[in-house]
């Protein structure tokens, strides 16, 4: 048995003043990192075993147990961090390619941050959120950009018949989420609180369980290289159908759900077998140029009978002005775009580190690029990748984004601790898992409640900061470069998003 | 009346309903006393039943013919005018069981290290909500009526 | 002066008269309306749009234009002499007023393009590109107006003391506008006061428009290139984009910048309510968020309009076959002591005013991309809008007969 070169990452530290040995710790740790000696009736703790998700602090009944990152450092090293020394004992032990779950999490340069918001004063009044009317109704979908009008005795009509458009009251989606990657009690809670709230969820690449089709209206169904779970029924019940291209977290690879995950449910809902690794190709094999994601995009939209708006994902990377540019004129009614932090449920470590740039310049890129073209109005912009908070949804609206996919916000709000295991399928808060044991934890009432409360609280902000800026439309906030500038950037940065440095005025 | 249900599919094993019920039962209701310095220690008044993944917590129903008040022998054991739960005068038991044997549930326990009496849930009287209730995590436990259907 | 980027950020004052049956006007009542309203401005800008007052030249564009530098003005009438018959050329007339100081050259040209540059385009746009070309190309030169029998006169000072060095009060015209400004940075700029202005579109404005950044964007698209260094231009643009090019009826394009609120979208029936919403949807970009009250001439009349929830003031009032709209109630009823009807306008309301009647000649010659008319002199819009008829003209075509 070999014997790990390396001290564990993480330290569990109890307090035995605090500890009554209630082992409630110890029933909830999916990975048996604690364990109860009944002859001295005490609790100790298997580090090596930790993987930081904080089951076991959260619960326990005394607050006994801190998760610490592990005091034994290795010696100050700018070159050799700790996780690269890590990454390469494992790799010399198992010989195999690192996994990971979740979005990048290394420190590149957060543009969002270093973005800011106006505000009006004195010469513009601001606007009371409270008191006027705040709209942020939003509608994706392909549009004309002018109208056609078709006078008569009895009034004027319109003449223009609008390509089919989803309707949101807030500009916020969830984002695509594979059951098989989450559990059904997640995507459950993630359909209810769509619908409660009047927008969107994605059913990633693992096709739609039956139990959720009531949910349809609200359900945007993914086709992936894969395929997984397409089918007639799948296609129709759905409000918009995605071609998913690729992903912010694992750029130019197709997605992968490990055979632990894939159980007799999965297996039904995917049309695979029990127990094989779920593995997506990397390209659609009959998507090899941008004709052929033409043809795609009208056999789904024949196939629907025009009837709903037929998107398109892809990852953000260099040349992702020109891409989108052609997937509009592809004929895509939308285009997701999933920059850097993107998140996943199982991805090399490699290349989620290291492959895509960041959604804020991405996004203003493609914005830009599609007006150059006089294209913007063909599609709408959706924009994923690591949003936080309100601040980064509006920014990015501000960017040119008709609307923003949000993923590891709305785990979050069900619990995630971000531990990064996802792919184990030992999700200690019942989300990224399908061990029975497991997945009662999370609780779909409770996780509805909570994802309704996150888009409910980031859309009062939003609101908040419109008002603030004087603006109670959020279509005047689309696309409004003037309102952000820059702090800490660089020309060319400043340029690539197309916005001034904080300062300048007018 | 207002009774505990569980809901199952969302019960997770903790057993956190058991230690807050021992709290709240115990002679100082702070868990650290109740734990390291109170000897004997108070009995939970709900067990947590599993069998694989399933789990639930099972607890005295307060049934509305309740096989217990006419087994006991003493008269200890009477209900509630107010809320109609099922209660055990303890100054009263004697300890004969009689009880735990005729209880469908088998939800009375033997408190063997005190005074020997029978214990059983009682839906934590004079606070607002029972503590297992108010500590379930994953809100497995609820106090409500339910009419008959 | 020089061409630098100024942001309108104003409270200021705004007037504009009007006799719909195209009776002359003379330029003193505006005068001293706007002069009423002095303490709205602060002396760093006033201007005026006059319609109706070059009768003789009524088939030529009239462009105004300050020149910094006799550079700029000999680049520029190359430009034009190359492109245009130049049936006309003088100095604008002027008297001087101890309040005007360092006036720019300012000259009237009256043009008609030659047809061998138009090349495909319309007549309209071709001088449009004219005038794109010269404000943003030619250092120092900008042109302040370009419609046929209009013209603008503004620059820095109070209005009252521009409208003496202009010697309005020599000219008659049907339809005039004029504004105040209240600009926060301490120079002031020619060009940057207000008319401002595209063919024989014309918009006066007091506000401050928090949308503009995607406006600009929008207008980009069809060719429009925000040239003038001022928000107040998207909304000349978007009535020329709407009307003109769109062929969208006036209470319509009104309706685009002034969207009514979903709620209100949401209690309006069927019908109805598909077609705003449809509005809403393709014209999102050109809602004019912010708020402003605005006046916009044009060469058969003139629309008030405010934002979706009237943060600045605007009173209208009729008498006779005048209308008025203004800043202030005083404004009017210091030419105007006892109108016969006199309103504030909702939110998202316009105030239109019509010359009529209307020539047949004018509607035959057609806007481009207008939509077909179904019988040839009025539109009816139906419930929402006025029943009988609005109606725009081609640009630069006013069916007056004569000087009045």
């Amino acid at each position: 048995m070999a014997y790990a070169l390396y001290p564990p990452e993480f330290r569990i530290e109890r307090d035995r003043d605090r500890c009554i040995a209630c082992q409630v710790c110890v029933r909830q740790c999916a990975n048996d990192g604690h364990i109860y000696d009944s002859e001295d009736d005490s609790i100790s703790s298997d580090e090596s075993r930790c993987v930081g998700c904080h089951r076991c602090g959260t619960l326990c009944p005394t607050g006994a147990i801190t998760i610490r990152e592990t005091p034994m450092h290795f010696k100050a090293n700018g070159n050799w961090t700790a996780r690269a020394l890590r990454d390469i004992y494992k790799q010399a032990e198992t010989g195999g390619v690192l996994l990971t779950g979740m979005g990048c999490d290394r420190s590149y340069p957060i543009y969002f941050d270093r973005i800011l918001l106006n505000a009006s004063q004195v010469t513009n009044p601001s606007i009371d959120p409270l008191r006027e009317p705040m709209e942020l109704r939003t509608f994706l979908g392909s549009k004309p950009d002018r109208i056609e009008l078709d006078p008569s005795v009895t009034g004027i009509r319109l003449r223009t018949n609008l390509a089919p458009q989803l309707v949101l009251e807030t500009p916020i989606l969830f984002s695509a989420m594979s059951y098989g990657s989450i559990s059904y009690n997640a995507c459950w809670a993630l359909a209810r609180a769509a619908k409660a709230e009047g927008t969107f969820y994605n059913t990633g690449e693992g096709g739609l369980h039956r139990d959720f089709y009531p949910y349809g209206e609200n359900t945007i169904v993914q086709v992936a290289s894969g395929r997984f779970g397409v089918h007639a029924d799948y296609l129709h019940v759905a409000a918009a159908i995605e071609i998913k291209i690729g992903q912010g977290a694992k750029p130019g690879i197709g997605g992968h759900l490990p055979g632990e995950k894939v159980s007799d449910q999965i297996s039904q809902t995917r049309m695979i077998p029990v127990g094989t690794d779920a593995l997506s190709p990397a390209p659609h094999h009959d998507i090899y140029s941008i004709e052929d994601l033409r043809q795609l995009i009208f056999a789904l939209k024949e196939a629907t009978r025009y009837s709903k708006p037929v998107g398109v994902k892809i990852a953000a990377v260099h040349n992702v002005a020109p891409i989108a540019s052609g997937i509009v004129r592809a004929g895509a009614d939308m285009v997701a775009i999933d920059g850097l932090r993107g998140g996943t449920g199982a991805a090399p470590t490699t290349i989620r580190d290291n492959v895509g740039i960041p959604i804020e310049l991405a996004l203003a890129a493609v914005d830009s690029r599609l007006r150059e073209e006089g294209i913007r109005h063909r599609a709408s912009i959706i924009a994923a990748g690591g949003f936080r908070n309100s601040a980064d949804v509006t920014k990015a609206i501000a960017l040119g984004a008709d609307a923003v996919y949000i993923g590891t916000g709305a785990l979050v709000a069900m619990g995630c601790h971000l531990c990064q295991k996802c792919y184990t399928g030992k999700c200690n808060w019942g989300i990224a898992t399908q061990d029975p044991y497991l997945t009662k934890r999370l609780n779909p009432n409770i996780a509805e409640r909570r994802l309704g409360n996150l888009l409910r609280g980031w859309s009062l902000e939003i609101k908040e900061m419109l008002g603030g800026m004087g603006i109670n439309a959020i279509e005047s906030l689309r696309g409004n470069r003037e309102h952000l500038r820059g702090v800490g950037m660089t020309e060319a940065e400043l340029k690539i998003l197309g916005i001034k440095s904080a300062g300048e005025a007018w | 009346m207002k009774r505990i249900y569980v809901h199952e599919e969302y019960c997770i094993g903790c057993r956190l309903c058991e230690i807050h019920c021992l709290v709240q039962h115990s002679r100082s209701k702070k868990i650290l006393k109740a734990f390291k310095e109170e000897f004997p220690r108070a009995v939970s008044r709900v067990l947590v039943e599993e069998h694989g993944y399933l789990s639930f917590a099972l607890q005295c129903r307060h049934c509305e013919e309740a096989p217990c008040l006419e087994a006991c022998i003493t008269g200890a054991m009477y209900r509630d005018k107010r809320t109609e739960a099922v209660l055990c005068n303890e100054e009263k038991c004697v300890g004969c069981w009689m009880c735990i044997m005729v209880c469908p549930f088998g939800v009375i326990k033997r408190d063997l290290e005190s005074n020997k009496v029978g214990s059983k849930c009682d839906l934590c009287l004079g606070e607002e909500m029972p503590v297992c209730v108010q500590n379930c995590p994953n809100e497995a436990l609820t106090f409500e009526e339910r009419t008959e259907t | 002066m020089s061409h630098f980027y100024e942001k309108d950020m104003s409270g200021c004052g705004i007037i504009a008269i009007m006799n719909e049956k195209g009776v002359d006007i003379s330029g003193e009542r505006v005068m001293s309306a706007i002069a009423s309203m002095r303490e709205r401005t602060n002396g760093l800008g006033g201007g005026f749009a006059a319609y109706g007052i070059y009768p003789e030249y009524r088939d030529f564009y009239a462009f105004h234009i300050m020149f910094d530098t006799h550079q700029a003005k000999d680049e520029t009438e190359t430009f034009l002499k190359a492109r245009c018959l130049m049936q006309d050329e003088e100095p604008i007339p002027t008297r001087p007023n101890r309040y005007i100081t360092n006036p720019p050259l300012l000259w009237r040209y009256f043009l008609r393009p030659k047809d061998q540059y138009i090349n495909g385009k319309s007549e309209a746009d071709f001088m449009v590109s004219l005038v794109m070309h010269i404000n943003a190309n030619v250092v120092g030169a900008f042109v302040a107006s370009s419609g046929k029998n209009m013209g603008v006169f503004k620059g820095v000072g109070y209005p009252e003391d521009i409208g003496d060095f202009f010697r309005l009060d020599e000219y008659k015209g049907y339809i005039w506008t004029a504004h105040g400004r209240f600009p926060t940075n301490s120079q002031g700029w020619w060009g940057g006061a207000h008319p401002f202005s595209l063919l024989d579109w014309t918009v006066v404005h007091n506000g401050e428009i928090s949308s503009y950044g995607i406006n600009k964007r929008y207008l980009e698209h069809f060719g429009y290139r925000c040239t003038l260094f001022t928000d107040t231009e998207v909304i000349a643009y978007l009535f020329d984009l709407l009307i003109r090019k769109h062929g969208l009826p006036l209470e319509l394009a009104a309706k685009v910048l002034s969207a009514p609120f979903w709620d209100e979208i949401g209690r309006m029936e069927g019908s109805q309510r598909d077609f705003f919403t449809s509005l809403r949807i393709i014209y999102g970009s050109a809602l004019v968020n912010g708020p402003f009250a605005v006046v916009v001439g044009h060469a058969s009349g003139m629309v008030g309009l405010n934002d979706r929830i009237k943060l600045r003031p605007l009173v209208a009032a009729r008498d006779g076959d005048m209308l008025y709209i203004a800043s202030e109630d005083s404004a009017i009823r210091e030419i105007c002591p006892h109108p016969q009807k006199v309103w504030m306008p909702k939110a998202g309301e316009a105030v239109v005013g019509t010359l009529t009647p209307p020539s047949r000649k004018n509607i035959e010659n057609g806007r481009e991309g207008a939509n077909p008319t179904s019988n040839g002199s009025d539109i009816l819009i139906g419930k929402w809008g006025r029943r009988n008829g609005l109606r725009t003209l081609p640009a630069g075509i006013s069916d007056r007969k004569g000087p009045g």
